[in-house]
């Protein structure tokens, strides 16, 4: 059966404890099937090892089948809410532009936002009731996002599927967590046979944005 | 003990299991569903998916009368299937524990109302338990069987999609509560609802009730953390985070059990806070009983809370005159991106068929209501599970199809089928009914995250073992075709769901039938369990129709002078454009 239900993982004993100035909201946006749970979780592994309370809120069901979809991560000394707001997110990662877009109110004033840089046409355009936007670059530029073409340096890579973990090397600059942290989060989490790909790719992800 | 980053849903499997739970059992429902997957793949329980959730309730209630602990898990709307059993056991209590998981969904994610469950336990009188995050989910599965049978009754925990699907660090023992079965005697006057028994029953559910409310008066389930005393909000589950979020200087009351209430400690908190106000989500559950104690509830100094959907922070900063961050408007001109029939769905060629025939459908719950939303909008009620056939047949004795000269088409998919659409076939068929009937047989419980069902054969253990229905003998399957015969369905035709010209063919035929009752069943698995692939189509001398794009595949997409273009990394080579295009244009590879 395809459907994956051992999501559980513990989280290691004895981290070194990193203090954040309060509670940070990382928000995760893209399309149903491009990865954005397990970059969350990679997170969340990061965070809770760091010896910080975490929250990670998912949307599943409906929100599936190439819809738009979100992942909140909370990490702090001690998370309450586990959604983000409007004006709320620290960091907003977007796995496609148009989802970018979607997500501009979120982000709070001075937060970062990370971009990868494809867009995937929506069936809503496909069959002509809609148009893409023809300004996306434009409105990203005024938004400041930072854009990475996380695709292309996860096919450059040799493994194209890794493309969320691209973004969670770019992500991962942002944040007061080791290298190593992050490695040994993705060596923990990922398929044992993907692991040395992954690797490379969080890499390259950190190099984009460095 | 070691620390885990748990979903609500994984974190009461686990207290379920230290618990020592024996028996699980559920109807997979959003946002329900992974509790008992969990559950399953743990060590000395025995878990199954029943058909219906009336089944599961049933079945768990018989297993903790024979003494083992037993946990029921469904959503919100499984709760009304599930309403006829719940209402007597409420009254027969249990003899070894027993807990139903209710897990609401405001906002309607997934689900076709935002009913809150918590009217049940009020209505049944059995104490419910309300998490706001994974350690108290956890814990609370736990207690919940304690509860059950220190005061012999049925328990609800309850949950909403923000603590169901939410991880958060638990604290895990990892230990499981040896617990011998208890014994088994017949208790005739405590399970056997006849009237005298019943009415006495009735008499010790009003016992129980006070003892309840003289326990929720003291159970450190329910939490006041004083602070400022000017704003006093009394909340509970997820509401909880989200007021420490928007108000942290708030005074609250935490109620981690939201029935039976606390009289005495809710007029206690009210007595030391200037203003009390109760803050909850899609409807006014507990606003309603604490007003009803005499407890002066205020509404909140801005403005009001949301009457229907979920209640975020912001909303809660809102209704408080808290300012909100500062941040960009909502982007505007941007296309929507709802959900959409993956790449290669069974159910695509059909919705096509239905649309071209201008039938009016009666539609049903699962991956094949989106036959309801752009480019098909074939689809004009769904309402519950079963109630396309069961509506169709409504329709028929309106005269609907000869008043609009359209056909009326019931839909429903397999495992909706199995879960209540077998009795509204057998009231057509009992009653004379005539008209065309679909069921979407794509071999599995696909919205939900592919299932076993009974049409599929696969069990909840078997699916834990990742057996593919496309490997179960036949033998072990619910043969759709003798079961439609046995009832006695004038005709019933199975048909590849991918052959577009048998889809037409057999859509027209039925349609045109109108002295007939027909069963269409249209099988062919969803790509989700069938994941093969063949190489993409070309596309030769495209004459620009734009029959193919119609079809509503995410794969392909028309470039800037109309000529279709199909995404190499989405295609699958299922054909269906290729199918599709009326002058043969698109070619198989």
């Amino acid at each position: 059966m395809p459907h994956d239900t051992s999501t559980n993982y513990g989280v290691a004993e004895g981290g070194a404890k990193v203090v954040l100035d309060g509670t940070k909201t990382i928000l995760l946006v893209g399309v149903g099937g491009q990865g954005t749970i397990l970059a969350g979780q990679l997170l969340a592994m990061v965070a809770a090892d760091a010896g910080l309370d975490v929250k990670v809120s998912e949307i599943h069901g409906m929100s599936q089948r190439g819809g738009s979809v979100s992942t909140v991560v909370r990490v702090g000394e001690k998370v309450e809410s586990m959604v983000c707001d409007p004006g709320c997110a620290d960091i907003v990662v977007a796995f496609e532009a148009v989802e970018a877009l979607r997500a501009q109110q979120f982000l709070r004033d001075g937060g970062t936002m990370f971009v990868n840089d494809e867009q995937i046409v929506p069936v809503s355009v496909n069959v002509g009731n809609f148009t893409m936007p023809a300004d996306t670059e434009e409105r990203l530029a005024a938004i400041g996002a930072v854009r990475i073409d996380a695709g292309e340096i996860a096919r450059a890579a040799g493994s194209p599927k890794s493309t969320n973990v691209v973004l969670v090397g770019a992500l991962s600059t942002a944040l007061p967590f080791s290298v190593e942290e992050w490695q040994d989060a993705i060596r923990r989490r990922v398929p044992p046979k993907t692991i040395d790909a992954n690797l490379e790719a969080f890499a390259k992800g950190r190099a984009a944005v460095a | 003990m070691s620390k885990q980053l748990l979903s609500g849903n994984e974190a009461i499997a686990q207290g379920a299991w230290e618990a020592g739970v024996a028996v699980g059992v559920a109807y997979p429902g959003t946002p329900s569903t992974e509790t008992l997957e969990n559950f399953v793949t743990k060590e000395g329980v025995y878990a199954e998916w029943a058909p219906n959730e009336k089944v599961a309730l049933e079945v768990g209630l018989g297993s903790a009368m024979g003494g083992v602990r037993s946990l029921v898990t469904m959503k919100h709307v499984g709760v009304n299937v599930a309403a006829d059993p719940f209402m007597s056991a409420a009254n027969t209590g249990v003899n070894a524990g027993l807990v139903l998981l209710a897990a609401d969904d405001p906002s309607c994610y997934s689900s076709q109302n935002e009913q809150d469950s918590r009217h049940y336990a009020a209505f049944g009188r059995i104490p419910c338990l309300d998490p706001a995050d994974s350690q108290e989910a956890y814990e609370m599965a736990q207690q919940a069987f304690d509860i059950s049978e220190q005061f012999d009754t049925v328990v609800m925990l309850h949950e909403t999609m923000r603590i169901a699907h939410t991880k958060t660090l638990v604290d895990v023992v990892g230990e499981r509560t040896a617990l011998e079965p208890r014994a088994y005697e017949s208790r005739p006057e405590k399970f056997v609802m006849m009237p005298a028994n019943a009415v006495r029953r009735t008499l010790a559910a009003n016992d129980r009730e006070d003892a309840l409310i003289a326990w929720a008066e003291e159970t450190p389930l329910n939490r006041v953390e004083m602070r400022d005393t000017k704003v006093g909000i009394i909340c509970a589950g997820a509401l909880y985070v989200h007021v420490r979020e928007a108000l942290p200087e708030a005074s609250i009351l935490k109620l981690g059990v939201t029935w039976p209430l606390p009289p005495a400690k809710l007029a206690a908190f009210a007595a030391v806070c200037d203003n009390v106000y109760v803050v909850e989500e899609a409807c006014t559950y507990l606003e309603t009983r604490v007003r009803a104690l005499g407890i002066p509830v205020c509404d909140p100094p801005a403005s009001r809370l949301p009457r229907s959907g979920e209640v975020m922070p912001a909303h809660i900063r809102a209704a408080f005159g808290v300012a909100d961050p500062a941040h960009l408007a909502p982007a505007e001109g941007l296309p929507p991106r709802p959900p959409a029939f993956c790449v290669g769905c069974p159910h695509r060629l059909v919705y096509c068929e239905l649309r071209r025939l201008k039938a009016i459908v009666t539609g049903d719950i699962g991956c094949y209501t989106l036959g309801a939303v752009a480019p098909y909008r074939s689809v004009d009620s769904v309402i519950d599970m079963g109630a396309s056939l069961s509506m169709a047949h409504g329709m028929e004795l309106a005269g609907v199809a000869e008043r609009t000269g359209r056909p009326v088409v019931g839909v429903i998919g397999d495992s909706t089928f199995a879960h209540s659409g077998i009795t509204s076939l057998l009231g057509t068929v009992y009653n004379g009914g005539k008209g065309t009937l679909c069921i979407l047989d794509n071999r599995t419980t696909a919205m939900t995250g592919t299932q076993g069902n009974p049409v599929n054969g696969v069990t909840l253990a078997e699916q834990a073992a990742r057996v593919n229905p496309l490997d179960v003998p036949a033998g072990k399957q619910l043969d759709l075709v003798k079961l439609c015969e046995a009832i006695g369905v004038d005709e019933v035709e199975q048909v590849d769901a991918q052959d577009l010209k048998a889809v037409r063919a057999a859509l027209k035929s039925a349609v045109s039938h109108t002295d007939k009752l027909s069963v269409i069943i249209f099988k062919s698995p969803c790509r989700l369990i069938d994941r093969s692939r063949k190489p993409m189509p070309t596309i030769v001398d495209c004459r620009r129709c734009g029959t193919c794009v119609k079809i509503g595949c995410p794969a392909l997409g028309k470039d800037e002078t109309g000529h279709p273009v199909i995404d190499p990394t989405q295609c699958i080579g299922c054909g269906q454009c290729a199918q599709s295009c009326p002058f043969g244009c698109i070619k198989e590879a």
